[in-house]
């Protein structure tokens, strides 16, 4: 173990014993019940905190530094996808050039989700693979980017693949410095970070993650579950096929058992609707009924899915042919009757019985009578093993979520396969460079993985490791702090405008629990960082509050009340500056007053002895800090875009990928 | 779903239009459509099929007791204008060779 991990170690225990003596302190002896309202939010945001900080430590506690990997083996086969929608073909194409100079033998695609002839024509003029929708997906969902990936999967074969944003150019070594780590057979994923080329030194819209793509990571890594980003990273293709294959097994398996569950009662109620005199339909329906009582004692002694679903289909081909029979003979008659009558015009040939082609049509799925009754129709169709109602049958690319990327990545460790982090860029991309489409791109990913946490709960699946759902879920649950914050800005401005304290007493009992865990607390980020900028971070946690309140609940109402997210793509192209934009950040300048005023009140009251000295400049302190996380905001809705001046002699896929910034502009 | 136009020409000749899918459950009612115009007289009728998208076997049944009716009566049932995916039907079960489609419906009893 080396020197910095140990230390690490040792910060993290002492971190989790104070925080815990703290918090166990407070629970017990330290709530003021009087004024409960603000008393139990503050506290439960406290334990929020510490949980967050508990999860950190945990992950830390395996922190993985990866060597170098060693060099790929030579002749394995790469496709290198390129996901675009409507960026400029002048940009993808200046990734694409970057992507088919890459020096490892590879395939470049572009996935055009545009369609657009002059991104095909661009394309091939260079040699390089379009790829658009195929047929198959007209009028079916078309989940975004997953399913631009789905569409993709299937139409190359390459057992690599790697994965770029439009705007990520890569630099020539990018497969050769990651195709070695899938020496091991079991690696299926190694993602690379995403780093940004048009964000100054300061970096005010927090675009760089210098925290995650680095330490957080490298925890996740530890523990074998390192995430994957979205781009930027190469997969196995024999990993994402296995998912898709296995989910396709479950969702089926799902499907069918439903469908066999509610038949009988579908049935029954069609059956009412058909007039007493139709006696072949009512027949008919019976013996379907019967079919589904079979299949589902089939399934229940536990043969095959795909053999029940089989012989439940040819079965009801059966009925649906004598359905066919029995209307054709009544036909048949009237034809011969017609004949008798005379006068009949053209021949009297009128014979199926050797035409078998007409019989078979007249009684297929769609042809046949039985097709009438909708609900009949859907719920035989329910009962096979294609996926009526998607593209394909096999999705790789998780489609649960706006954020395919997390809960592909769960699905592909929940079936075994390992994952990677490498820790230096081998891409260049662009970052949100006006505050509307930061705030659009952070809500879509808080939205994907609230979408997550409530649909496939890391928690709750059962073949990850404990660590692996624990890895999960702390990103997830850091996601949440927009509650806490409420609490954490509401808290000061209560005691010093309305001399409110949540605690019973600010006493020496009370910081000497506390002040030892927030010190260790952020020497423990300190050693962690180990001089990466970390302050950012924290401050966007506070800031973007109603950004994180707002994807819980818009996720939650997506999930179980079938709301629209609002969901809208990132654009990539740069906005045109309007001035600061202050009505974006309503919330947080509201917050911001609100601390101000209770400065001045606060003083006010102190200094005519309203309030006691000691918990007043505690709370000063306080709001102070909240000032200094909160204040961020301001100067983002104030930025008026990046400089490029002010970038300092960046490598050559740098300098590309800030050309893909004056396409874009 | 499906719906039914029902008007009648100057000449006496019965039109019925079916705008939908031709079906099973459709066929109950286009039936009693026929029915009712052959009870209250009109031995002549028209269906006009260039508004139905598609026909299954219980649509042909009704169209086919519709010439049987309409014949009993002295009288007849014609088809016009028949949409790709009906004329489909009718030539892959032969019945075309039976029942010859008309152009126009106007001028589906001028021969």
């Amino acid at each position: 173990m080396s020197r910095r991990l140990l230390l690490i170690r040792v910060i993290v225990v002492v971190t989790a014993l104070t925080g815990l003596n703290y918090i166990t302190w407070r629970w017990l002896f330290s709530i003021n019940f009087d004024a409960w309202y603000i008393a139990f939010p503050l506290i439960l945001a406290e334990t929020y905190s510490l949980i967050d900080s508990l999860l950190f430590g945990f992950g830390i506690w395996r922190l993985k530094e990866r060597p170098a990997p060693p060099p790929p083996p030579d002749g394995l086969s790469v496709d290198v996808l390129i996901t675009t929608y409507n960026e400029p073909v002048d940009l993808v194409m200046n990734t694409a050039l970057a992507a088919k100079a890459i020096r490892y033998p590879h395939q470049t695609w572009i996935l055009d989700d545009g369609n657009r002839p002059e991104m095909r024509a661009a394309a091939e003029e260079h040699g390089i693979g379009w790829i658009s929708r195929s047929e198959e997906w007209a009028g079916m969902p078309r989940h975004a980017k997953a399913g631009n990936l789905n569409n993709a999967l299937v139409q190359t074969d390459g057992e690599f693949i790697l994965i770029l944003d439009a705007d990520q150019v890569p630099t020539p070594e990018m497969l050769d410095a990651t195709l070695g780590y899938f020496d091991d057979p079991e690696m299926g994923l190694v993602q690379t970070p995403q780093f940004f080329v048009n964000v100054p030194e300061n970096d005010p819209l927090g675009s760089q993650a210098p925290l995650f793509y680095g330490p957080i990571q490298q925890s996740k890594d530890g523990w074998n579950s390192a995430f994957f980003c979205g781009s930027n990273a190469v997969i196995r293709r024999e990993a994402l096929v296995q998912i898709g294959v296995s989910r396709y097994a479950g969702e089926i398996s799902l499907r069918v058992w439903q469908t066999l569950y509610y038949a009988t009662g579908v049935l029954k109620k069609a059956r009412k609707q058909v007039p007493a005199e139709e006696t072949g339909t009512r027949e008919a329906l019976l013996e379907v009924e019967a079919l589904v009582e079979r299949a589902r004692q089939e399934l229940t002694d536990g043969e095959a899915l795909f053999d029940v679903t089989y012989r439940f289909q040819r079965s009801v081909d059966a009925v649906r042919r004598r359905m066919v029979d029995a209307d054709l003979s009544s036909l048949q008659a009237d034809l011969a009757e017609i004949a008798a009558l005379g006068a009949a015009e053209g021949d009297q040939d009128f014979s199926l019985d050797d035409n078998q082609e007409a019989l078979a049509r007249l009684a297929a799925r769609e042809w046949s009578p039985m097709g009438a009754i909708d609900s009949v129709t859907a719920l035989v169709d329910a009962v096979d093993v294609d996926r009526g109602g998607e593209a394909q049958a096999i999705m790789p690319m998780a489609t649960i979520s706006v954020t395919e990327d997390m809960a592909t990545c769960m699905r592909m460790h929940g079936l075994g396969w390992k994952s990677a982090y490498h820790d230096t860029p081998l891409a260049f991309g662009l970052a949100p460079e006006d505050l509307k489409t930061m705030l659009t791109q952070r809500l879509r990913w808080a939205q994907g993985t609230m979408q997550v946490m409530f649909r496939e709960n890391p928690l709750s699946q059962k073949r990850l490791s404990w660590p692996q759902r624990l890895m999960y879920f702390s990103t997830m649950w850091s996601y949440l702090s927009g509650f806490a914050a409420l609490a954490f800005l509401a808290a000061p401005v209560l005691f010093l405008v309305f001399g409110v304290l949540p605690v019973q007493a600010l006493s020496s009992d009370f910081f000497v629990r506390l002040i030892p865990f927030l010190v260790i607390n952020q020497l423990l980020f300190i050693v962690v960082s180990d001089g990466r900028p970390t302050w950012r971070g924290m401050q966007y946690s506070l800031a973007l509050f109603p950004t994180w309140i707002r994807a819980f609940t818009s996720a939650f109402g997506n999930v179980f009340m079938g709301r629209s997210l609002d969901f809208a793509v990132t654009p990539k192209e740069k906005q045109e500056p309007t001035g600061p934009a202050y009505h974006l950040i309503k919330p947080q300048l509201f917050a911001i007053a609100a601390l101000l005023v209770a400065v001045v009140v606060g003083t006010v009251r102190m200094i005519v002895g309203d309030a006691e000295v000691l918990p007043t400049l505690f709370n000063f302190v306080w709001v102070g800090l909240d000032l200094a996380l909160i204040s961020v905001i301001v100067q983002a809705a104030r930025y008026r875009g990046f400089e490029p001046g002010s970038a300092t002699s960046l490598p050559a896929t740098a300098q590309a990928a800030l050309r893909n910034r004056e396409e874009a502009s | 779903m499906i719906e039914f136009d029902v008007r009648t020409l100057d000449t006496g000749v019965g039109v019925v239009t079916p705008r939908g899918r031709l079906n099973m459950v459709a066929a109950r009612q286009f039936k009693t459509i026929l029915g009712d115009l052959v009870t209250e007289g009109t031995h002549r009728i028209v269906v006009d099929l260039a508004e139905t998208d598609f026909i299954d076997s219980s649509g042909l049944g009704a169209l086919i007791g519709g010439v049987k009716q309409t014949r009993q009566q002295g009288g007849d049932l014609r088809i016009a204008r028949p949409t790709e995916s009906v004329m489909g039907v009718l030539e892959l079960t032969n019945l075309a060779r039976v029942l010859r489609p008309r152009d126009a419906v106007d001028t589906a009893f001028d021969d």
